[in-house]
């Protein structure tokens, strides 16, 4: 633990000569090919720039990856060094971020599980009832196969939430879009 | 303890049970684990000793079906487990992570006790299954993250709750 005052141990070695950190947001978004991330993350690595979070995941084949990433490097020197990834079916943007403090959660952490024959606005109506009850969605996937649509969300609700008249609320769209829904506390095993 | 701590992904030691040090250091683990709440196991490597030590109680924890009540263990390793299934684990150690490990839900452990050193067998299922695999797995130096189910297993946690979800 950190004393107040500290700088926490994991930050630390960004604060050499009080230089400027910058968070910086990298998207890599096209086909699909083996080497796509040790090439961006050697790019990154030879840049200065730690990678903090990144998620990366293939969307119908297409390879699409988003990170944040840290350290003394600019937006264009990184965009710049990232140039040789681009082609015509590989497609790299980098951008900014203000630093963001970690929003503390205000409340419990719901799954919400879809799945049903694909239409039009499931995700749109869905993640509508829950932004309606205050509801933050923090991880979302959402799959395509066959005609048969998925989706899984994890939700943070307000402690102050009515859970079962939201639970209500999505059986009722649920069943307006033809497709099958549940909500449920993530459990999770303190050990 | 918290990761990265080298002490945590060392494997611990064997010790002798009946050592004094050891002895002190079970009851300080039980010690540590009854102030802390929501505690329901604490390991050596946890409180920076590489020892294969462990307590675990988690007799009054909902989620617990059969319990043996307070549970402490020397140089202890499963030798049967079956049936598993997955679930959502967080640990003192990993505080700001979580991450879905598929477990054992029926285990037998065999262990010695601390003092005597006498040879025990504890069949257990459940929570407290789940549990002692948890710190069995401290003691080789291996935490929930050594054991998650896939790329999106884990997770980020905003708020570290101590206190057993109700």
């Amino acid at each position: 633990m950190a004393l107040r005052g500290e700088i926490p141990a994991g930050r630390q070695r960004y604060y050499w000569h009080n230089a400027r950190v910058s968070y910086l947001a990298v998207t890599v978004v096209g086909h699909d090919r083996p080497g796509i991330i040790a090439s961006a993350a050697a790019i990154l690595a030879e840049a200065g720039m730690n990678l903090e979070d990144s998620s990366m995941t293939l969307l119908r084949g297409h390879f699409a990856m988003t990170l944040i990433c840290a350290g003394k490097t600019s937006a264009a020197e990184v965009e710049a060094a990232l140039l040789p990834l681009v082609n015509d079916s590989l497609d790299v943007t980098v951008r900014e971020l203000p630093e963001e403090a970690d929003q503390p959660s205000l409340g419990e952490p719901y799954l919400v599980t879809v799945h049903g024959a694909d239409r039009l606005g499931i995700v749109a109506r869905l993640a509508g009832v829950i932004a309606a009850a205050g509801g933050n969605i923090t991880d979302l996937t959402t799959r395509l196969s066959n005609g048969l649509y998925v989706l899984v969300a994890e939700v943070d609700l307000p402690v102050a939430a009515d859970v079962d008249e939201l639970r209500s609320e999505i059986t009722r769209v649920a069943a307006d879009l033809g497709v099958e829904a549940t909500l449920r506390p993530v459990e999770r095993d303190e050990l | 303890m918290a990761a990265p701590d080298h002490v945590l992904s060392i494997p611990g030691q064997q010790v002798d049970p009946t050592d004094h040090a050891v002895v002190e250091l079970c009851a300080d683990l039980v010690a540590t684990m009854r102030v802390s709440p929501g505690c329901v196991g604490l390991a050596a490597p946890q409180v920076g000793f590489s020892a294969q030590a462990f307590c675990v109680d988690v007799s009054d924890h909902p989620k617990a079906r059969t319990t043996h009540g307070l549970i402490v263990l020397v140089n202890a390793g499963l030798t049967e487990a079956s049936r598993n299934e997955k679930a959502r684990e967080g640990c003192m150690s990993v505080p700001d992570l979580t991450g879905d490990v598929k477990r054992a839900t029926k285990i037998t452990v065999t262990g010695q006790l601390p003092i005597t050193g006498v040879f025990v067998e504890i069949s257990a299922d459940g929570f407290e299954a789940r549990a002692l695999q948890h710190e069995i797995d401290h003691c080789a130096g291996l935490l929930f993250l050594d054991r998650v189910a896939g790329a999106h297993a884990v997770h980020a946690r905003r708020v570290y709750q101590s206190a057993p979800a109700s």
